[in-house]
């Protein structure tokens, strides 16, 4: 039997979901940096990028479809094939949180932001490393690392709740900013959901390895 | 497994060519109404553990054997030979019919057996066809000689003959590997509707076979002695996403074999 075809086939599709997680964790960066220039044009820039992700998404759906036809993959092949599926959709929603993200700060629009931003980047910025260190584990096939960075979720919920707490103080002080203060805090719960799937990435990673499906958060 | 009932089991079971042992100390339980697939690389002794069940191996010299094969928890090597044989059936790679008609071709286990009646055997036959999902085809031409049907017929008139003398256990070595796609994927839809009231183990080269049809999987192996060993035995399910045995994994994936 042969199976180079499916082990460089596999091998590829996971440096492909690793290059399309640089693709969204950069994103997210952009994302709370425009936030804070209030640059519209590069705010758009942004939202248009999107699509290229998605189209990153159905490429390695096709491949995998097509190693799964073709190769027909058992065990920790067919688990690897499902995993890279799985964590493909998982990071097409992550850039769908940046692209939320910059265009709640287009509808912001283009005047200065009367809430001081402080949270939101640490919140975006932890994120973004756990994302980076999922792909670690992902490529060390690693479920020791995976645990670890699913962990680190919990003090992304609760810089999230941080950052609610702060908009209300703000919002308590001064009523004329509670449309901006809604729109930042669909900005923060943004940030949080893009933590949790991390940690459906990490799952995926563990199960990649274990073959047990378990929830890690 | 704990909720199915053994039909067929082997404990601590060696068989020897002469001093040459081939199986090693084969320990499975095998439920009823369900289909178990033995897969493993060439040589690995899959297909003399499936003439165990029904003491085919008796017929090479030389052949001993050591430890348990249990039919309904009764020894086998107690019972009479002719009597087992007809409780444990076995269909053959290629299609192996008599040079006769279709009907005498499926009503001879029956008659040795002692059963003369013609309506009986008519009806026997009928059944049998009936049950190898073949009637329908031949039902009008009954008379005809079964050399002239096709592999995958001829092949489905083997499993009817199996069934005319009522067996509680098929053994089926490698059925569909001299069969053409169609020819095969009937043979497994008939497998499927035969396992409500039969139990089936099936010798396979073919792991996506195996996958496909069987509810178990048994996994043999040869070791360093080149004596066949079962590796791993579990629901195919499992042996097919996350297999317990590092060589099972390595097998299914096409790593050696």
């Amino acid at each position: 039997m042969h199976r180079d075809n499916l082990e460089r086939g596999i091998l590829e599709l996971r440096g492909e979901v690793v290059e399309m997680s640089g693709r969204a964790g950069g994103a997210i960066r952009e994302s709370v940096d425009v936030l804070a220039s209030r640059d519209a044009t590069a705010a758009q820039r942004l939202v248009d990028a999107d699509e290229e992700i998605n189209a990153m998404r159905y490429d390695i759906e096709e491949k995998c479809l097509s190693l799964i036809a073709t190769q027909q993959p058992v065990a920790g092949d067919l688990r690897a094939l499902f995993s890279i599926l799985e964590i493909a959709t998982e990071i097409e929603r992550i850039a769908d949180y940046a692209k939320g993200i910059a265009r709640i700060s287009l509808a912001i629009g283009e005047k200065p932001l009367s809430h001081p931003l402080v949270t939101i980047p640490i919140a975006a910025e932890k994120v973004c490393s756990m994302l980076e260190d999922a792909m670690k584990a992902l490529v060390a096939g690693s479920p020791d690392m995976a645990r670890e960075v699913a962990a680190r979720d919990a003090a992304v919920d609760l810089l999230n709740e941080r950052i609610q707490r702060e908009i209300m103080t703000f919002v308590m002080e001064d009523h004329r900013g509670i449309s901006e203060a809604i729109r930042l805090d669909w900005i923060a719960h943004n940030i949080e959901r893009a933590g949790d799937r991390i940690v459906n990435i990490c799952e995926r990673i563990a199960f990649t390895a274990t073959g047990e499906l378990r929830d890690l958060d | 497994m704990a909720d199915t009932v053994p039909r067929l089991r082997t404990a601590g079971y060696n068989l020897y060519y002469g001093s040459f042992r081939a199986l090693r100390d084969i320990t499975i339980d095998i439920p009823e109404n369900s289909i178990t697939a033995i897969i493993g690389p060439s040589g690995c002794g899959k297909s003399t553990f499936l003439r165990s069940f029904n003491r085919m191996n008796e017929l090479i010299p030389g052949v001993t054997v050591t430890g348990k094969v249990l039919l309904d928890g009764e020894d086998i090597f107690r019972a009479d030979v002719v009597a087992l044989r007809r409780k444990v059936g076995m269909v053959f790679q290629r299609p192996n019919p008599f040079p006769k008609s279709i009907f005498d071709n499926v009503s001879y286990g029956p008659r040795i057996h002692g059963t003369r009646d013609r309506g009986v055997l008519a009806s026997i036959v009928e059944r049998s066809l009936r049950d190898a999902a073949l009637w329908d085809e031949v039902k009008d031409d009954q008379q005809k000689s079964a050399l002239a049907l096709s592999g995958g017929q001829q092949q489905r008139l083997c499993i009817a003959r199996a069934l005319a003398v009522e067996p509680e256990v098929i053994l089926m070595d490698e059925p569909a590997s001299a069969l053409d796609p169609v020819a095969t994927m009937r043979i497994e839809e008939l497998m499927q509707s035969l396992k409500q009231r039969y139990t089936i183990v099936i010798v396979t080269h073919n792991m996506q076979q195996a996958a496909r049809v069987s509810d178990f999987t048994a996994f043999m192996m040869t070791d360093g002695f080149r004596a066949g060993n079962l590796v791993e035995f579990g629901a195919t399910k499992q042996i097919f996403t996350t297999p317990a045995d590092s060589r099972t994994e390595d097998y299914i994936s096409g790593r050696f074999g």
